[in-house]
């Protein structure tokens, strides 16, 4: 009997808003953050990595995830909710190419997470998905691309942009530092995602996992040492760019 | 009409296939490929009814693709066998059975070299040489003769070829070329095409 009575948990509040996708939202707010560039040959998705407890495996934490050879994504929210979107976002890459002999694009697979995400927000008995993806990858004709979701089901194609906690912080250094240049060459792109999680992450680069993909090559997760030279780098820059000020208001 | 054959060595596997695709009498296509790479080591070489054959080993191919994605490291040889036959016994007892016979060739890390005999009825068996099609039975023979567990690249070569001499000489049908094939430790390489200047 009750079957038949719509059991929808999302529903619209007298002024307009659908609160349990903004409570999502707020469990997305929640999580680590992500950060994504879109670079001229190459994308980065930099993720801060959570401490994990003296006796758990970190291996085991993975925040990047590869749908197929040439899409790769982060997440912030939920990573229960993010196994199943992800799981699903592979099968439908292996389903695209077998009914078309093609690989997705980063949009299409982009869309058809979105459209997973927008389909839980309006069924009955379910709650949205508490989490927004970062979707980086190269297309067949070698575009670069990174796209947004989030748990409402809009998706967007952005040049820079961070998610999870303390997202508006990273963001608006990222609107301060994406410039052409700085996204010139492949380490510069590199350099920008690891200099914005600086901005938020405590303790340096130990708690930086980043992943590159490159036109026509697989995900490379970089190693821990590799992030450390990294960052060393970037200290050094910093330091004769300070330098350089101080002498310029010394003379 | 089809063609398919496998022979295994100490650290690699040789699978040929012949090149004609026919309808009724006609051959509609004499370069076509009958081999569906699974995985950077697994190669599986398909023939039966037609549409079954690219349908089913499509099917299989994106499968093994998929488990890639999700686990991070590739299904070996023996598993990708199993699900393949697996699916097919699976579909066998339903209204709509792929009529396939299969070879499936790869090389694993830890086990080596393996190559596996599959047919339409989902029956498999792992074997040093194995062979699909009318040919076998002209070329089971041969294999049984010269074929010693210990046989270099290019004494299976030479084995190969002895084989689709014995087709050109006895066999009713004319097969002008076969793709070659080799899977070792470093992946799959294309040989040159049998019969040494067929195009």
């Amino acid at each position: 009997m009750s079957a038949r009575y719509d059991r929808a948990i999302t529903v619209f509040s007298p002024d307009g808003h659908l609160f349990q996708v903004e409570y999502a939202q707020e469990a997305v707010k929640k999580g680590s953050t992500a950060v994504g560039i879109r670079g001229k040959d190459i994308v980065v998705l930099g993720v801060e990595k959570k401490s994990v407890a003296k006796l758990q495996e970190e291996r085991t934490v993975r925040k990047i995830c590869v749908l197929d050879e040439h899409v790769c994504m982060a997440f912030a929210g939920l990573t229960a909710d993010a196994r199943i979107v992800i799981n699903r976002a592979r099968v439908e890459c292996q389903s695209h190419r077998l009914t078309v002999e093609d690989p997705v694009t980063v949009e299409y697979i982009t869309r058809y997470i979105a459209t997973l995400k927008q389909r839980y927000t309006q069924s009955n008995g379910r709650r949205p998905f508490g989490i927004s993806a970062l979707i980086v990858g190269f297309d067949s004709d070698g575009t670069p691309r990174l796209y947004q979701t989030d748990p409402s089901g809009t998706y967007h194609a952005w040049k820079a942009n961070a998610i999870g906690r303390s997202a508006k912080t990273v963001r608006e250094f990222l609107e301060k530092n994406y410039t052409e240049e700085a996204i010139a060459g492949d380490n510069e792109a590199i350099k920008l995602a690891i200099k914005a999680l600086l901005e938020v992450v405590q303790s340096g680069g130990k708690n930086i996992e980043l992943a590159i993909i490159r036109r026509n090559q697989p995900l490379k997760i970089l190693e821990a040492s590799e992030i450390e030279t990294l960052v060393a780098e970037i200290e050094k820059e910093k330091e004769e760019e300070a330098e350089k000020k101080k002498q310029k208001k010394s003379s | 009409m089809e063609y398919l054959i496998g022979i295994q060595g100490p650290d690699f596997v040789l699978v040929a296939a012949d090149n004609v695709a026919a309808s009724s009498i006609i051959q509609m296509k004499h370069d076509y490929d009958k081999m569906f790479k699974l995985s950077e080591k697994i190669l599986l070489l398909c023939v039966g009814e037609a549409g079954d054959t690219v349908q089913f080993a499509e099917y299989i191919q994106k499968n093994v693709q998929l488990y890639k994605m999700r686990n991070g490291y590739e299904l070996s040889p023996a598993a990708a066998a199993n699900f393949t036959r697996k699916n097919l016994a699976d579909y066998l007892r339903s209204r709509t059975p792929y009529h396939v016979n299969l070879l499936l060739a790869g090389y694993d890390e830890t086990d080596g070299p393996g190559l596996y005999y599959m047919d339409y009825l989902a029956a498999v068996a792992k074997a040093p040489f194995a062979a699909h099609g009318y040919g076998a039975y002209l070329t089971l023979s041969i294999l049984d003769r010269y074929y010693k567990p210990d046989l270099t690249r290019d004494e299976a070569v030479e084995l190969l070829k002895k084989c689709i001499e014995e087709l050109n000489k006895r066999f009713i049908m004319n097969l002008p070329s076969f793709t070659v094939r080799l899977i070792d430790k470093d992946g799959v390489h294309d040989l040159e095409k049998l019969p040494i200047g067929a195009k």
